[in-house]
């Protein structure tokens, strides 16, 4: 008679820790997507600013054509990119690119001038802030549900209930090279 | 301690500030009931009206503050750079972007209130856009965007509210003691109990005010530090903070606008040249020293 209530209890404290643990991963989860749209608000604002700038650039400086193919072929790999890794990765390869039509519009002064362009170069690097707070934003979440899913005794329930760990919104590895200062 | 986990304890924290604040409140009413002879009937009747003040004050202090210090809502045409800015640290934090204002003063200073994230306001001072660089400003709209994440706005508006009840409370009971509290002629004047109620009530009447004015200094103090430091987290870059916050104290002008009620809430004590340096006067400051939290930060 006495075991058995003793087995009950520990069943009951077991499920409730389960409950309990299973919620509280569940919220960290939620939080992490939630997260991860920010920055997805900020990459579609980016994607949409991109075609202005192309047009733009296109009007003072009609002979770059690879150039405005590499853009282009940026952007789209990163409307159709999957998960934070593969998205981190394309946004990267889009910044590269838009680099070199910044260099390229040096040598149109024209273009420099205009105010459309300098608005949308003004807009375009705004975002670009955005989306390095919103990707710090994401990381902390990120980091917070990795370490509740590997803290004792959460592995153990972890494993059992199947929860992954979430993916971390990648640094390039342009930012990863040491700062190189020249004289 | 992560974003969430600082927000909850701070919730816990409001919640046994304000259980905290009836108590001593229901006792201070009691006390001074007694009295002055009155019966129960006069404590429900300051409890009713604790709790209507503090309700009121809960939804409209925001809008007290923002009235008394003639601050101005800008749109993002006026000023973009420092709605970008805004912007982007509200990203970084996970909050919903809030209100804007603007104090035609040439005093540097800013603030935050408001009673919750959603319903949030920061305010800064035209004295400060040209007095600090980017990062600088950064920085201090960090420490304002952590007073709202972390709840202190709301922490330290119930707080103001309260102290100020026991203040009118204490006023209320010195009034009615003279002009007509011991002469009254409803009760017994030898009532022993009475009495040293009476006792009780003077003294509780002079020292409640003192003490629930240093709860809230301390807690001020505290709320400032927590906010530097959580605001760095932000920004990653506590030396910016500190440079802001040496370039606002050097700055000579005081804000016209403040008041000893909302001097609490700006970054940095609004009234300069007012900086006494005895240990005693410190127990009374709404803010920790500069030089201290300037130490606090090149440490990090």
């Amino acid at each position: 008679m006495n075991s058995t209530l003793i087995l009950l209890a520990v069943v009951l404290i077991i499920g409730a820790f389960t409950w309990y643990l299973y919620n509280s991963i569940i919220v960290a989860k939620m939080r992490v997507s939630e997260a991860l749209s920010q920055i997805d608000v900020q990459l579609k604002r980016r994607t949409d600013l991109i075609p202005n700038l192309v047009a733009t650039v296109k009007g003072y400086a009609k002979h770059e054509k690879e150039l405005f193919e590499k853009v282009t072929e940026a952007r789209a790999s990163l409307v159709s990119a999957k998960g934070p890794a593969e998205k981190a990765e394309a946004n990267n390869k889009l910044s590269q690119t838009l680099k070199s039509i910044f260099a390229v519009a040096e040598a149109y002064p024209d273009l420099k001038a205009s105010q459309n362009f300098m608005e949308l170069q003004e807009e375009i690097s705004d975002t670009e802030n955005k989306i390095a707070y919103a990707r710090q934003f994401y990381n902390s979440i990120v980091l917070n549900y990795n370490a509740k899913l590997k803290v004792f005794p959460n592995m153990l329930f972890a494993k059992i209930l199947n929860f992954q760990e979430a993916e971390f919104f990648g640094t390039t590895d342009e930012e990863k090279k040491p700062v190189k200062v020249s004289f | 301690m992560n974003i969430y986990s600082a927000i909850s304890a701070n919730k816990n924290k409001t919640w046994l500030i304000m259980v905290l604040f009836v108590l001593v409140i229901t006792t201070v009413v009691y006390v001074f009931s007694n009295a002055l002879g009155y019966g129960l009937g006069f404590v429900g009747i300051a409890l009713v009206l604790a709790g209507i003040m503090s309700i009121g004050s809960y939804y409209y202090s925001d809008k007290i503050v923002l009235a008394t210090s003639g601050a101005k809502p800008i749109k993002k045409s006026d000023n973009p750079e420092l709605f970008r800015t805004v912007e982007n640290l509200c990203i970084g934090d996970g909050l919903p972007i809030p209100k804007i204002y603007i104090i035609d003063d040439p005093s540097p200073n800013a603030f935050a209130t408001g009673r919750d994230p959603q319903h949030a306001i920061v305010c800064v001072t035209s004295g400060i856009l040209p007095l600090l660089d980017k990062s600088e400003l950064e920085g201090v709209i960090a420490h304002e965007l952590s007073h709202i994440r972390n709840f202190d706005i709301r922490l330290m508006g119930i707080v103001a509210v309260l102290v100020g009840f026991i203040a009118i409370l204490a006023n209320l009971f010195m009034t009615q003691l003279w002009w007509g509290g011991i002469g009254g002629d409803r009760e017994d004047r030898n009532n022993n109990l009475q009495i040293i109620f009476l006792i009780i009530g003077i003294v509780l009447a002079i020292l409640s005010p003192v003490v629930a004015t240093l709860i809230q200094l301390a807690v001020s103090r505290k709320r400032e530090l927590l906010a530097d430091a959580s605001g760095v987290l932000l920004t990653r870059y506590p030396e910016a903070l500190a440079s802001a916050l040496e370039k606002i104290s050097k700055d000579p002008h005081s804000l016209k606008s403040a008041s000893n009620a909302t001097a609490h809430l700006f970054i940095v004590n609004p009234f300069k040249g007012k900086n006494t340096k005895q240990m005693f006067t410190s127990l009374f400051d709404t803010h920790p020293p500069i030089a201290e939290r300037i130490k606090i930060l090149r440490s990090m």
